[in-house]
């Protein structure tokens, strides 16, 4: 998705540049404004990362998820910030120097024989 | 409006609960209008708001960091807006909490001095500034002698193949970054889904310089006229006769919204953007991301029409069906939910906005979509109920909120009756759709599952048996976005009626909206509840009383 900021020189809301705030998405270094929220930061950021805007992968089927609610009801774009899992990340504002982290846990595999065991 | 420092537990009241006069939960429209007129009464308000700062989802704006010049061209009735923030700023009489989450609301012991007053504590955690789902929140228990619940509602998107890729996102979400971040999801968007809210979602888009490629509403020209062309003459006279056989004048207060859609609509033809009806999403596809859209002609049931499909390369799909209320607070504080007729699924209230609960109140979207205006205007009559309610009397005031309130419904029915799904809808959602997006559980499973349960047993099983079974809304989102397409795809309730159209006898049953916890909560936070905060009678002190966690996967 090629999200983007809106260029302040032809808003019509007549917005300033805004300060600078930098993150880190899994590794990468990624610049927004401050104010924005971290899922604001990293769907802007897209294009140039390569990303398409996924902030997570399902656990079933790896799929990727990006926003979809936006206003912090679906769950679907919880990440793990500065070691902190299930951050929705809509809803947190981009502190500058945060760690973002992706969340992608693949479901618990089922190991053959655990259940007999138990049973036995 | 103070930023409170602290809130100090009141004597008797239970270790660290605080009696408050008013307190309203949400800080949208109607709960800022609700806050003022409590405080025009004469009542101490306390207003929570999830977000960082008030106005709601209709006015989502930018933060103080980054202010823009000229602010109010993105958004209606700013003006209303900073005049209800004026207002209520510096008053010593309003306090503030934003980051605020009501997690339960729980039986309060009740303070006596009037019916129903103190009846429930209503538990809330506090986030740092910015810092929403922080970790060791700072808890808060308020016991209000008057609630008033203005949660708002959040976007309706029926599931249809795709709908889970990165680029799809609801009509409120590409509104929301819009508005408080001048982002735009995409530079080609289409929008679609059904309802007058597809105007300004795709109006905000345009003012992002974002390209919109076309809006489609799924209604017919039938269905349309139906709702919008009954009696087209009392959209200009009035919602219909008034109580006393007279015929209310409304220009006044539809005037505005009129003016409203008038301006999202030229700014669409100013665009060019394509507006079609009897046409729906029927897919998303790409790699990884959406690269195109395919849309389709519905039929009257909003069925797609076979062969009718078109691709549309998009990089982004704002989809919107209409608005699912926030009831999780509202259901904890008892307030009964209308099973029929217009207000079907949404908090039954009285003229003034009464709940079933005593001294609970609900104003706004929570109680059916009417949008801003009826939102303002429900908002101040349940912050007068409230204050009343306390020994502060209306005044005069409440005669035209009342007329008012009267037109405006009326005219929230139309668009009911001229947008609600219809049943063909479940047409889209293919075996290998994902229904529910948390636990990714497809249609053919819940299907599948319903069928084999069906046959095993005399009566069908519920809903609740069978989501437990397919796991199907009890992911981290619990059902707030699928749980009505979970219903209707089980057969065991359709957001859509064959016979009316009308959305007020259609809505399902609300068992998926019963949360234990309004919000989730980190366990450890649930630890550190401070000891006896839950007295069932002022005189008793009670041993901890940790509340069970929601089961979660």
């Amino acid at each position: 998705m090629s999200a983007r900021r809106v260029d302040p020189a032809r808003d019509v809301a007549r917005t300033t540049t805004g300060e600078p705030v930098t993150l880190t998405v899994d590794g990468e270094s990624v610049t927004g404004v401050r104010g924005q929220s971290i899922a604001g930061v990293v769907m802007a950021a897209a294009r140039s990362a390569g990303t398409g805007g996924a902030l997570r992968r399902t656990a079933g089927a790896g799929a990727p998820r990006g926003v979809f609610c936006g206003i912090g009801v679906c769950f679907d774009c919880l990440v793990t910030v500065d070691g902190v899992r299930d951050v929705r990340a809509c809803q947190r504002r981009a502190a500058e120097g945060a760690v973002v982290t992706t969340q992608a846990e693949p479901l618990p595999a089922r190991v053959e024989g655990v259940e007999g065991e138990r049973r036995g | 409006m103070v930023e409170p420092a602290e809130l100090p537990g009141s004597a008797g009241a239970g270790a660290g609960v605080r009696d408050v006069e008013v307190l309203v939960v949400g800080g949208g429209p109607a709960g800022l209008a609700a806050a003022a007129a409590a405080r025009r009464g004469g009542a101490h308000v306390v207003l929570v708001e999830g977000g960082d700062d008030v106005g709601g989802q209709y006015w989502r704006h930018l933060p103080a960091e980054r202010p823009a010049a000229a602010e109010e061209r993105l958004h209606h009735g700013w003006s209303t807006f900073a005049r209800l923030r004026r207002t209520l700023a510096g008053d010593p009489g309003c306090e503030l909490f934003t980051g605020a989450s009501v997690w339960a609301v729980e039986p309060g012991g009740g303070r006596g001095d009037l019916p129903g007053a103190g009846a429930l504590v209503v538990r809330v955690l506090v986030a740092p500034a910015g810092q929403a789902d922080a970790p060791a929140r700072r808890h808060l228990a308020l016991r209000p002698a008057a609630l008033v619940v203005a949660t708002g509602a959040h976007d309706l998107t029926l599931p249809f193949p795709g709908w889970d890729l990165p680029g799809v996102v609801t009509g409120g979400a590409a509104q929301a970054f819009a508005k408080s971040e001048r982002l735009a999801v995409g530079e080609r968007v289409v929008v679609a889904g059904a309802g007058p809210f597809l105007l300004p979602v795709a109006s905000s888009l345009l003012a992002t310089g974002a390209r919109v490629l076309e809006v489609a509403e799924a209604a017919g020209p039938a269905q349309l006229a139906r709702g919008w062309g009954a009696h087209p003459h009392r959209l200009l006279t009035g919602g219909g006769p008034g109580p006393s056989g007279a015929r209310l004048s409304g220009v006044g207060v539809l005037a505005g919204k009129t003016r409203e859609l008038a301006g999202y609509v030229a700014a669409l033809a100013a665009a060019r953007v394509p507006y079609r009806t009897a046409t729906g999403v029927v897919a998303a596809r790409g790699d990884g991301r959406v690269e195109e859209v395919v849309l389709a002609r519905l039929d009257a049931t909003w069925a797609p029409v076979p062969g009718t499909e078109r691709v549309v390369a998009a990089d982004a799909l704002a989809v919107s069906h209409g608005f699912t209320p926030r009831l999780e607070v509202a259901l904890a504080a008892g307030a009964a939910v209308a099973g029929s007729g217009a207000g079907a699924g949404f908090v039954a209230v009285d003229d003034r906005g009464a709940t079933s609960a005593p001294g609970v109140w609900a104003a706004g979207e929570v109680t059916g979509i009417g949008g801003a205006d009826a939102a303002l205007v429900e908002g101040a009559l349940a912050g007068l109920a409230a204050a009343e309610a306390l020994g502060h009397p209306a005044g005069p005031e409440v005669d035209g909120l009342l007329r008012r309130r009267r037109v405006l419904r009326a005219f929230a029915d139309r668009l009911a009756a001229a947008h609600a799904p219809r049943p063909g809808w479940l047409a889209q959602v293919t075996d290998d759709t994902v229904v529910c997006r948390c636990e990714e559980v497809t249609a053919g499973r819940l299907r599948s599952v319903a069928q084999a349960t069906a046959s095993a047993a005399d009566a069908p099983a519920g809903s609740r048996s069978l989501r437990l079974t397919t796991r199907a809304g009890l992911g981290p989102c619990q059902g707030r976005v699928c749980g009505h397409a979970v219903d209707a795809v089980l057969g065991c309730g359709l957001p859509a009626s064959a016979s009316t159209g009308s959305a007020g006898s259609t809505r399902p049953p609300v068992s998926h909206q019963r949360r234990p916890l309004a919000v989730p909560v980190r366990l450890g936070e649930l630890a550190d509840l401070p000891p006896a905060t839950t007295p069932t009678s002022p005189a008793t002190s009670q041993p901890s009383s940790h509340p069970e966690p929601e089961e979660t996967p």
